[in-house]
């Protein structure tokens, strides 16, 4: 039986009367990574806050583990979330500290792992995403490709159960954001970690996750492998893939 | 109608940003009595808003009793008591002067600086960073600054009143002619331990205040540059506003 590791119920919030989610439902198995997509602007990243705990919802749960996310508060919170890695859009990096410091942040703060173990441990998680050499420099010193890579690395670096990661390769050139992806897969296959990845690479991205699912109007239009997503005739889809401008969905 | 309706919706949003306010406050000081503490976090606080203020705090002080002196040694001689400027002097200083004007001080060069920093951090999403990976951003960010307010703004007011107080004799003694035993025996006379104590109460109040607010403003900064401008002008104002009005509150509360 699938053990269930991300369960999002009828998941609803708005802000400022505006309705952004309205009644979300998917569930992530765990190990598999499910990438969302959907228009730009409409909810994708605020339902990823949801599901880490950033947002609380008007209505609807985000169980992690059978855990109700949504009415933990305090410790619990904290433990339920140092099983979680987030890569953000930006990379969040900490920009006063230099990328070491950035990525041996988590085990200072919440391990009692020794200063060389510490130390172990952050060169192997930059040695895993390429950027030995790179201990001393500061995030404005680094390329937007450097600062998600060493962003994977901080989410890295605990073993996290989960990982969200938020357009991890937007802005980024085809052949570097072809590189985090592969990044991305070759973490999968050596972590396991259950994941949701926000994208935009399409189809790029189908070849590192096992479901896709659409976000569209606010609700979850569809949820199906990359291949049921590539051959699906429903136009919304369809015309979403392909990015034309002509279809139901309006651009303007 | 409307008026009513528009006052109304006004005192429920400024109940509710009072009440934040409280709130965070309270979360701030309940964090920073209980373990684990941020003893690194502190120290590099401490070093920001203590001893890097150490100049500036040098040079106001200096020039404040400087004034103090010129403006005493002329009021009082119209009296006939420039015998007693080292007293006016020195209970300026260490009830009022001191502790006002070094709090703001502090406000202007540190307190807006701990609100830019927590506001640029809250809208690149370093804070929400910093909860993912399960760690308080409260007790890293928020409790250190505060604990560092409180430590610092005493050690500071007691440089300031002691520079402010030798600024005084420059003028007084140096400059004016006042008898150097004069200026230092009276002071010596009039000024009590209640005084100081006052004093060192007051700048208590005022680190914990220049700390709260300039952590709630940054914490709660809007989106973007204007954003995190906007909070530390607020940041800069509110404080300096309530650090006058809690002036008074307290030195009603211990005349």
């Amino acid at each position: 039986m699938r053990h269930i590791m991300i369960k999002v119920e009828d998941l609803h919030n708005s802000f400022n009367g505006f309705e952004v989610l309205r009644g979300v439902t998917f569930e992530v198995a765990k190990g598999e990574i499910l990438a969302l997509m959907g228009r730009s602007g409409y909810g994708k990243s605020v339902l990823l806050k949801h599901v880490a705990g950033l947002m609380k919802p008007d209505r609807g749960r985000v169980l992690i583990d059978n855990k109700d996310l949504v009415s933990l508060r305090g410790k619990e919170l904290e433990q339920l979330r140092s099983r979680f890695g987030f890569v953000f859009q930006n990379g969040a990096l900490f920009d006063s500290l230099t990328i070491f410091e950035n990525v041996a942040f988590p085990l200072i703060e919440k391990t009692k792992l020794s200063k060389q173990e510490i130390k172990n441990r952050v060169t192997s998680a930059l040695d895993e995403v390429g950027l030995t050499g790179s201990e001393n420099k500061y995030p404005a010193q680094m390329s937007g490709g450097m600062i998600r890579r060493a962003a994977l690395a901080r989410s890295l670096v605990r073993n996290p159960e989960i990982i969200l990661f938020d357009e991890p390769t937007t802005g980024l050139d085809p052949i570097i954001g072809h590189a985090i992806l592969n990044l991305i897969d070759s973490c999968h296959r050596r972590f396991g970690f259950t994941g949701i990845l926000v994208t935009h690479e399409i189809p790029g991205a189908f070849d590192i996750v096992q479901k896709v699912a659409m976000l569209h109007e606010g609700k979850i239009l569809i949820l199906a492998s990359p291949q049921g997503i590539l051959s699906s005739d429903d136009p919304i889809v369809q015309q979403f893939i392909t990015g034309s401008i002509e279809g139901p969905i309006q651009y303007h | 109608m409307m008026l009513v309706r528009r006052l109304g919706a006004l005192s429920l949003m400024v109940l509710r940003r009072i009440g934040r306010m409280g709130l965070f406050l309270a979360r701030t000081v309940l964090l920073a009595g209980t373990p684990p503490f941020k003893f690194s976090q502190l120290l590099r606080q401490i070093q920001f808003i203590g001893s890097q203020s150490v100049l500036v705090i040098f040079l106001t002080g200096a020039f404040a009793g400087m004034v103090l002196g010129l403006q005493g040694y002329y009021t009082l001689n119209r009296f006939g008591s420039a015998a007693l400027l080292g007293p006016m002097v020195a209970l300026s200083l260490i009830k009022e002067l001191g502790p006002v004007l070094c709090a703001l001080m502090v406000t202007g060069r540190a307190g807006s600086a701990m609100t830019a920093e927590i506001g640029i951090m809250r809208i690149t999403e370093q804070i929400d960073a910093i909860e993912l990976m399960g760690v308080n951003p409260f007790r890293y960010l928020v409790v250190p600054k505060f604990l560092a307010g409180i430590l610092a703004l005493p050690l500071l007011t007691a440089i300031f009143d002691v520079v402010g107080i030798f600024g005084g004799y420059l003028i007084g003694v140096k400059l004016l002619g006042t008898g150097e035993g004069t200026y230092f025996g009276e002071m010596g006379n009039y000024v009590d331990l209640q005084d100081i104590l006052g004093g060192i109460y007051k700048s208590l109040c005022f680190g914990a205040l220049i700390a709260w607010v300039c952590c709630y403003k940054g914490y709660y900064a809007g989106f973007g540059a204007r954003g995190v401008s906007k909070a530390t002008t607020q940041a800069v104002v509110l404080s300096s506003v309530l650090i006058l009005i809690w002036d008074y509150v307290m030195t009603s509360l211990l005349l």
